[in-house]
Order: C-alpha cells, then structure tokens, then sequence
C-alpha cells in the first residue's frame, strides 16, 4: 500500500496531487464561512466610492438594455448642464469605442471600458478606469453600464445612485420581465416618450404598475432626451442629488443606492464597511 | 453570463479558506442563491467546472441551495412568499412590502480534506 495516501497503487501513484482517490476521503473538516460570494467587488466598491465621497463627486449608475437611449440621454444632459456642472463619463461597452467618442465630442471626459465579453462592469473596471480620470473640481461622474438588463444588478461599483431607462419601444411589461434589474434603481426613467404617440401600445400606467409590484420604491420620471417637462424634471433631479452629495461630502457620510447587492447587505450587518 | 465571473469570485473566497485551513484539497462547496440575486443555480453548476478547473476546489461538488423571496406587509405585518415579478404581500395583497429574503449570494459551508486518507 502507498505509505502517503494510503491508496492500494504502488509509488508511482504517490506523484499526483490530490491522490486520494474519489471516495477514499482522509480528514475531513466543514468549514462554516457565511460570507458575501462578491465580497471582494463590495470591497473594491466600497473603496472606489470613499475616493468619490472624498472629491465630493456624485457617481450615478445607468442600466438598461441595449439602445434604451443611454448614450443620447448623457449627450442631451452635458449640453444641458455643460456650463453649469462639471461631468465626467466612463463608459462600458463591449467592444466599440464609439460611446466615449459621442460623449467627448460634447466636450467633456469619457473613459471607455471596453469589456470583451463580460456582459457588465465590476468594481475594479471602475477602479481602474477612473484613474484615468480628473476626479478634482467634478459634480456629476456618470457610469454607463454595458446594456444588459441581468448582469449589471449583481456588481456595486461604488455608485450613489442607480438609475433604469426603460424606452417605449421596449414595452411596458419590461420590469415584470428583469424584476432584478428594475428593483435595484433608485430612479427609473421611461425614455423616448416622444414615440408614444407611434407605439400605442404602450401604456405609461402598465409600465408604473409593473414597477409598483417588484417593489420599486423611487421616482418615475418620463422623458425624452429631445427635451420638454419631462428632461427639465431629470435635469432638477440632477441638481437636487448633486447638492445632496456635496453637503454628505462636507459631513464625511456616504449614500449607497436603495437595493443593495447581498455582499453589501451582509458587510454593513457586520459593521465591515462605513 | 456573469455566471463565470461570481464563479471566479466564488472560487478566490474558497481558495482562501482552504489556505487558511491547511486543507489538501476541497471536498464540498455550500452556497445559497436566492431568486433577487441576479444569478440563475443552473447557469452557476454550468460556469462551475471552467472556474475551479486547476485549483484546489477542482473535484469539489458545488451545492446551490435555493431560498425563497419573502416579503414583510407594511400594511398587515404579514410574512409570506412573492414572486420575483410581483413582490406584494402574499395575505392582503397590498404592494407596499419589504423584501426579508431572496437576495442572498452567500458562501455557507466548505468542506475540506486536511489529512490524506490512511494516515490514522
């Protein structure tokens, strides 16, 4: 018999790692760990928004699908705000550097994450991506996420706010089909309103009450980015969040979002994290 | 498919307690998923094997244990079951109801080898 495992095979068998053969166990101990599985992307998150709450910059989180308006939504909100605010973006695509493009040619700084395929970001992509930027003298630091209604919900990034777009053209059922994604904002914007008087089936009352019962507890505002009341509402909003983020920068508080992803959950039950 | 990337992340907070614990290798793995956590069971044993693959947790079998959504009634105080989409309380039907489970990623339990078999 093998004198370092035990096992009936001769020496040569003593070579392999692991040797045990499955079944034939040695000693076993359970380990109990009840620990966030994302614990080390809250980490890194939780660090990227003490950097933000340092400059006193607001970090806002959009999510939505694919062509929701996201890119054009930011474009519309620089050229709004431009004079008034100073705004950076980081942007998450796939592939194409073609966001980053739209946004620096409004004028202001845009780091591009371009993910492969990952199908969201992570607190590190953040990380690193924001140290390309000039975080000094900032108001407002949009993250657009890679346009996925599942995966972006299940990674903080360190964001204040998390903000959906859901546009007309989608449906108005969209958040009783990705009830994760919907949940998780703090601000859900209806976008392309301009297309209602087209797509009639769309009903803004279906698109409230299918929030309303995954238990979206925010604001609704409904909106196209070609302006009107319903950007004016967006852009006070804005206004209302950023001054609430410089009078918690001078207290030395944060905000997380609303909902957050489980690994948050369980630091602050720990008194892990601020 | 962010499946593959929790199970990476997974597999670094295992790796940490196997180092931790002098384990040989890892035996079992415990976590609970609930349906909020934004990540599918069957989609996690899938991504499973490509994540542990060359690590210490390689033969480990994964167990996904499954929770319910539950929601606390701000109106009747109820406990009861929801659906992910339809997060009401299951007793009054009222929509004001605090999510108490459901969200969960949580790494439960891992069993580790920490002497070979034979040596006693």
């Amino acid at each position: 018999m093998c004198r370092d495992c035990g096992c009936s095979l001769g020496p040569s068998a003593t070579r392999a790692p692991l040797a045990t053969p499955k079944g034939v166990a040695g000693k076993i101990e359970t380990i109990e760990v009840i620990t966030a599985i994302l614990g080390e992307n809250d980490r890194v998150a939780a660090h990227n928004r003490e950097h933000f709450d340092g400059h006193g910059v607001l970090a806002l989180n959009l999510m939505s699908s694919p062509g929701a308006g996201k890119t054009a939504l930011l474009e519309a909100t620089i050229r709004a705000l431009g004079g008034r605010m100073k705004i950076a973006v980081v942007e998450g695509d796939l592939a194409t550097e073609n966001d980053a493009e739209r946004i620096r040619a409004c004028g202001v700084p845009a780091v591009q994450i371009s993910t492969g395929n990952a199908c969201h970001l992570d607190a590190t992509m953040v990380h690193d991506a924001v140290h390309d930027l000039p975080l000094a003298g900032l108001d407002i630091l949009f993250i657009e996420n890679v346009g996925n209604l599942v995966c972006p919900a299940s990674f903080d990034l360190g964001q204040h706010r998390n903000i959906t777009l859901l546009s007309v053209p989608e449906g108005d059922d969209k958040p009783a089909k990705y009830p994760v994604m919907f949940r998780a904002a703090d601000l859900s914007l209806i976008t392309k309103t301009d297309l209602l008087a087209y797509i009639t089936e769309f009903s803004l009352e279906r698109a409230r009450a299918s929030l309303r019962q995954i238990g979206f507890g925010g604001e609704t505002i409904e909106l196209t980015s070609r302006g009107g009341d319903g950007f004016a509402a967006w852009l006070a909003w804005l206004e209302r969040e950023v001054e609430a983020q410089r009078e918690r920068s001078r207290r030395g508080e944060t905000a997380r979002p609303r909902v957050q992803p489980d690994g948050e959950s369980l630091h602050a039950g720990h008194g892990a994290t601020r | 498919m962010h499946e593959l990337s929790v199970c990476q992340a997974l597999i670094e907070q295992v790796e940490r307690v196997a180092r931790d614990n002098d384990a040989l290798r890892v035996v079992s793995i415990v976590i609970t998923v609930g349906p909020l956590s934004g990540v599918e069971p069957q989609l996690l044993e899938h991504a499973y094997p490509l994540a542990a693959a060359g690590t210490i947790a390689e033969n480990a079998s994964l167990v996904v244990e499954t929770v319910p959504v539950t929601v606390r009634c701000r109106t009747c105080g109820a406990e009861t079951e929801a659906s992910p989409n339809r997060l009401v309380c299951g007793a009054c039907g009222d929509w004001q109801a605090d999510v108490t489970g459901g969200e969960e990623m949580i790494l439960k339990r891992v069993e580790i080898e920490t002497e070979p078999a034979g040596v006693h």
